[in-house]
């Protein structure tokens, strides 16, 4: 029997090596392609009529551009506004590759850390820029927390800023934990339905209860995920 | 309530005024005045405490292999690193779960942007 792990494994499906480097397109690869045309396809054929009064796919597209416009206006406010491509982006294609790892033999390139690494790095060095470009050196100032005082000054800043670099890998382990963990625990209770034979129905019941419980790990990271980089962008822009 | 024109010709801009106003306010909030997030469940609390908490020292830990390869000081920068991260991380869960999300800093400048931020 396979062993519950065995489905992180990536394999090369267009072996292809530039300078030696490994840039074969893998089993992520197709399944990142495949959820950037299914959120490409959700938007753009549930706003192909948009009518004034919404069918059900368009009311779909509608809810999921008003959750994150409203998550932005909540979290970091109007100046955030025109950041909302990227943070839309990035939750729509989270949210979808999660689900889309629900589906039977499919990958989940949300339970590869380098995956969500990059993401969170992107976000974390980006929001640096931004808030960098907007105060200059001024941004320093959110390492020094407000009401210090100067004796403890060498003590806190040095955790201060040990806590700012944490961000990117705690982001980052936080989803790839998440659907790593999900996922083999799924193959686990698959494994015990097969050994146990006629007893396998108790493990399938758990199965189920398993899989819905997965389906709303996936909404909820894809969520958590989004709303920790509106939390961040509202630190780089405001500073406290 | 529905304004007869003829009675009062800047009743729709009275109207544009009022709306904008309103928007203003809502500016951070919903329109209900609640927040629409979520309700934080217990698992994602403790599961993000964890993890925070771990990464914190793992972060420490690196910067301080890091530093004492770089410099040649093994280990003290390691030592000290590593209490620093603990430390970090230990101040990163009391920040998630007191609802102040990830800023930094022990108190916001502004009380009222803060109440509205908090998850």
């Amino acid at each position: 029997m396979a062993s519950p792990v065995e489905q992180f494994k990536l394999k090369s499906l267009v072996p292809l090596e530039v300078g030696g480097v490994d840039l074969s397109f893998t089993t992520s690869s197709l399944w990142m392609t495949v959820t950037v045309a299914a959120v490409t396809a959700f938007l753009t054929l549930s706003m192909r009529g948009g009518r004034l009064v919404p069918g059900r796919w368009q009311s779909m597209a509608e809810m999921s551009y008003e959750f994150i416009a409203n998550m932005i206006r909540e979290n970091v406010g109007a100046e955030g506004r025109k950041y909302f491509p990227f943070i839309f982006t990035l939750f729509m294609f989270i949210l979808v590759g999660n689900l889309v790892g629900m589906i039977p033999f499919a990958y989940t390139f949300t339970s590869q850390i380098i995956v969500t690494f990059v993401m969170a790095a992107t976000i974390f060095v980006g929001v640096t820029v931004i808030g960098l470009i907007r105060h200059g050196l001024h941004f320093f100032s959110l390492f020094v927390p407000s009401g210090t005082p100067l004796i403890l000054a060498p003590l806190l800043i040095p955790i201060e800023i040990i806590s700012y670099f944490v961000r990117p890998v705690s982001l980052s382990v936080r989803l790839f934990a998440n659907m790593m963990a999900g996922h083999t625990m799924m193959k686990v209770f698959g494994g015990f339905t097969v050994l146990l034979g006629v007893l396998g129905v108790a493990p399938i019941i758990l199965l189920v209860a398993l899989t819905g419980f997965e389906i709303m790990v996936a909404v909820l990271q894809a969520y958590v995920f989004t709303v920790l980089t509106c939390l961040y962008l509202n630190d780089a822009i405001h500073l406290h | 309530m529905p304004i007869d024109l003829e009675k009062n010709p800047d009743g729709l801009k009275e109207l544009d005024s009022k709306i904008r106003s309103l928007r203003q306010d809502v500016g951070r909030k919903s329109l209900s005045g609640k927040d629409v997030a979520l309700p934080p469940s217990l698992a994602g609390i403790a599961a993000r405490a964890g993890v925070e908490l771990v990464a914190g020292v793992a972060v420490g830990a690196g910067v301080g292999y890091g530093l004492d390869a770089w410099l040649g000081s093994s280990p003290w920068m390691l030592v000290v690193c590593f209490i620093l991260g603990s430390a970090a991380g230990m101040l990163n869960v009391y920040r998630a779960v007191n609802g102040m999300g990830m800023a930094l800093g022990y108190t916001s400048k502004n009380s009222e942007t803060d109440q509205n931020k908090s998850k």
